[in-house]
């Protein structure tokens, strides 16, 4: 065993330790990422001011475009791979943990190409 | 795992409030993706964001993601950091300060406008005591 007490244990190599690696890079990202989005959106504008003619003043340049799409996907892959992690705490190896994973996959990749294709196809009116 | 005590509620709420997150994450992408289809469908489903019964769902989704933040930085401080496992207690200490300060501060500022009458800029107590 390792000395991890806090968070995933560290794995001691493979594809499991990039995973866990993402996890902590793609964690500092999202603390400048997502609480970034929360304080411009919710407290500095706050959803009072939020509607289509916002959204497409935002978007009319390339800089919040990226920000989105930036943290869309950083936030759904540690997501996802996070509940990766808890299907294998939670269930017993097998069959439904396979249809799980595939289950979680599918749902991520479908949610990461739809979120993706509205920023990058979005053209405001 | 862990048997009881700080570690182990750490961790606990480290889980809760990521899969709490996550979901409100794929509901935001859903509404957030009406806006290709026109200004009448995206404002219609941001209306129900602005309702005053949101508001708490509001502050209780920033309640989650700023404690998931802010352990998830503990957890990066153990694992990088030597003396980390030694003083992970008082880190929690510390996640929890940080979370209340940030916690009331940010609320703060989300809550504010419902306490403002739409479109005149007055308070709901000055406009009470016209």
């Amino acid at each position: 065993m390792n000395s991890t007490i806090a968070g995933h244990p560290r794995p001691s190599g493979g594809i499991e330790l990039y995973a866990w690696l993402f996890m902590r890079i793609s964690g500092l990202a999202l603390i400048f990422l997502a609480l970034g989005h929360l304080v411009i959106m919710h407290m500095i504008h706050t959803v009072d001011h939020i509607d289509y003619q916002f959204v497409a003043g935002r978007y009319a340049g390339l800089f919040w475009r990226g920000y989105d799409l930036a943290m869309l996907l950083l936030a759904l892959i540690h997501g996802a791979n996070g509940i990766r992690y808890l299907i294998d705490d939670y269930t017993r190896p097998g069959k439904w943990r396979k249809i799980s994973i595939r289950a979680l996959y599918a749902v991520t990749g479908i949610f990461a190409v739809m979120g993706t294709w509205v920023i990058v196809a979005f053209q405001p009116r | 795992m862990y048997k009881g005590g700080i570690g182990q509620w750490s961790w606990i709420f480290h889980r809760i409030t990521g899969v709490g997150v996550l979901l409100f994450l794929l509901i935001h992408i859903l509404d957030t993706a009406l806006i290709i289809l026109g200004p009448a469908a995206y404002d219609h489903v941001m209306a129900i964001y602005k309702h005053p019964l949101f508001r708490p769902m509001e502050v209780l989704l920033f309640a989650m993601v700023l404690y998931h933040a802010l352990n998830g930085v503990r957890i990066i401080v153990i694992d990088f950091w030597s003396q980390g496992p030694r003083y992970h207690k008082q880190l929690f200490y510390g996640v929890i300060i940080l979370f209340v300060i940030g916690w009331i501060v940010g609320s703060y500022y989300m809550v504010k406008p419902l306490f403002r009458v739409q479109g005149t800029g007055v308070s709901v107590q000055e406009n009470l005591l016209r």
